[in-house]
């Protein structure tokens, strides 16, 4: 369609180098929601991860607030064309988590409140690639924005940094999450365009 | 649903924009091809920016029936990317796109055609009034014997939509009849000072439900939330009511 | 903030895909049996997608992704649909 609507630009829109193919610059946080926001106190909240064997590895709030906390500085990419640079967080890496982990599967569900998932090889979560945030910004992460805590993996497209986390899932094989079974890229790498199937 | 317009993509050229309130826009389109539409429906209106991307949004028709002319109203939201430019950059000449008729659901057909003759009331809340006056107007279009009542939400006396022409269709033999809830300020010596509609409110100024009127309620989410969440405190029947969420809180 | 919208909305993106107006048509829902027109479902628009919730017990009833150039159109939260004609 060549129709061109005289005097719209649309909400400010910035093309830079720094950016993958296709992004443009915001300055706000845009909100992506696939349903209602859960409420979740801290005092419910754990953080699960749950291995081949049924074993599961487990922190409330006070634990996790207890393990070794990072401030994070990162871009971040999302699928709907927006990209934000040096965005500060501060959480717990998931290096730390998975340090007593005995898994042989390469491959993970991300789990949230509300019932959202997305899947992540493992790969992609260790080495200092990612996160389970609680602060954004020098605040507690607001809800709209998945707090209490959500997983960041800031070198995949950000719907793969699943809000309201509650756990992972070792998995065999790379099984679609949410948006994956709706036309969504498996890995979603941001440089390589990887959108949909 | 039989007799319902087909929808599809047309262009729009715009007749004319006026103001409609201090923060609306009254749009007159002329849409090639446009098959009419019913009382209730929408459109989808996609505006397209010279890098290609593009912006689509829902707007409720304020006119009926056959021909091309389509009227909508928009009000507009200060950090919003579509409606400032509909209520303050659009002008006659100017071309849209725009999908429709929409929506089979959140329509009224006069009598004759549904054989329905239980009252109808209607709920808006500031834009939501939309579809409604063109339920309303296709009502009294009609001479329809249906018993309407609107109510209608707006911030201030200035925020009323379609003020001009709200009178001649009370006036028409369709029977009809309006309650304005004034939430910011209201006109002078009005029995009520200006605040939220309340569930007391709502009571005094609907049909009961004991006589099963059909209801439409129309506005922000929040607003339709509230409100019909009422209605069923109040005894109406889920199914008897019909909403339009616009969004928004 | 953003907030769910009624399945009404859903008439535009999903006339490409269907012959009739679907927001009329009847749904049950798999997680609750909740039967009810898909115009009373609840809505949550993004850029990434639009998904429809079950009005009763919030259940994802429909997902669908469009690109403009594709789209996928996922029901598997309907167990059936029923068209009245
Ligand atoms: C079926 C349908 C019919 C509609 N008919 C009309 C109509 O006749 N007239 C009309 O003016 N609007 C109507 N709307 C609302 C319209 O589609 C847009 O949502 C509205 O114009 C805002 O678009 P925007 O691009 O300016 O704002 P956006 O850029 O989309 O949003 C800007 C900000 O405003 C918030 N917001 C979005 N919508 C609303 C809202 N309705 N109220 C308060 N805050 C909101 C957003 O969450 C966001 O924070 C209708 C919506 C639907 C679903
Ligand atoms: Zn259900």
């Amino acid at each position: 369609m060549s129709f061109i609507t005289r005097g719209f630009t649309g909400r400010g829109r910035e093309r830079d180098d720094r950016l993958p193919p296709g992004q443009t610059l915001v300055g706000d946080f845009p909100v992506l929601s696939a349903g209602p926001t859960p409420d979740i106190d801290t005092a419910d909240w754990a953080f699960t991860i749950r291995t081949e064997s049924g074993t599961e590895h487990s922190w409330n709030w006070d634990e996790f607030m207890a393990l070794p906390i990072e401030d994070v500085t990162t871009d971040i990419h999302c699928v709907t064309h927006w990209s934000k640079l040096g965005t500060g967080w501060r959480g717990v890496s998931l290096d730390t988590l998975f340090a007593d982990v005995d898994t042989e599967l390469e491959y993970t569900m991300a789990h949230s409140y509300g019932g959202y998932t997305t899947n992540v090889p493992l790969d992609d979560l260790l080495d200092g690639k990612a996160w389970v945030a609680f602060e954004y910004d020098g605040e507690p992460l607001d809800p709209e924005h998945g707090g209490p805590a959500r997983l960041l993996v800031p070198h995949l497209y950000f719907w793969k940094s699943a809000k309201w986390v509650r756990g992972l899932e070792m998995m065999a094989d790379d099984e679609p999450g949410f948006w994956e079974q709706n036309g969504y890229h498996l890995r979603g790498d941001p440089w390589k365009e990887e959108r949909y199937w | 649903m039989s007799g319902m317009p087909r929808p599809g993509w047309h262009v729009a050229t715009v007749a004319a924009t006026r103001r409609e309130t201090p923060n609306a826009t009254r749009i007159e389109l002329d849409v090639d091809g446009w098959p009419g539409n019913e009382a209730g429906q929408h459109l989808d209106v996609r505006l397209t920016a010279p890098d290609g991307y593009t912006a689509t949004r829902s707007y409720s028709i304020a006119s009926s029936g056959e021909g091309s002319r389509v009227v909508l109203a928009v009000d507009k939201l200060p950090d919003g990317e579509v409606s400032p430019y509909l209520v303050d950059e659009l002008r006659a000449g100017d071309r849209l796109e725009v999908h429709g008729p929409l929506g089979a659901f959140f329509i009224w057909r006069p009598a004759a055609v549904t054989d329905d003759a239980r009252p109808v009331q209607l709920i808006a809340g500031g834009s939501g009034v939309v579809p409604l006056f063109a339920m309303a107007h296709a009502h009294a279009a009609a001479a329809d014997p249906t018993p309407f009542r609107l109510l209608y939400s707006v911030r201030t006396p200035d925020d009323v939509y379609f003020a001009s022409e709200w009178a001649a269709l009370a006036a028409a033999s369709a029977p009809l009849r309006l309650d304005l809830v004034y939430t910011r300020r209201t006109p002078d010596g009005w029995s009520a000072p200006p605040g939220r509609i309340t569930r007391d409110a709502l009571e005094a100024a609907a049909v009961p439900a004991a006589e099963r009127p059909r209801v439409f309620v129309c506005g922000s989410t929040g607003f339709v939330e509230r409100v019909a969440d009422w209605l069923v405190e109040l005894g109406h029947e889920p199914r008897d009511i019909r909403t339009e969420r616009y969004g928004g809180t | 903030m953003t907030s769910h919208l009624d399945g009404n909305a859903l008439a535009g993106p999903l006339a490409d895909f269907f012959s009739f107006d679907i927001t009329t048509a009847t749904g049950r829902c798999k997680a609750c049996g909740t039967v009810a027109e898909l115009a009373r479902a609840m809505v949550y628009v993004s850029g990434a997608g639009t998904v429809v919730r079950c009005a009763t017990c919030d259940h994802v009833l429909a997902v669908l992704v469009d690109t403009g150039e594709r789209a996928w159109i996922d029901l598997a939260g309907v167990s059936a649909i029923e068209v009245r004609r």
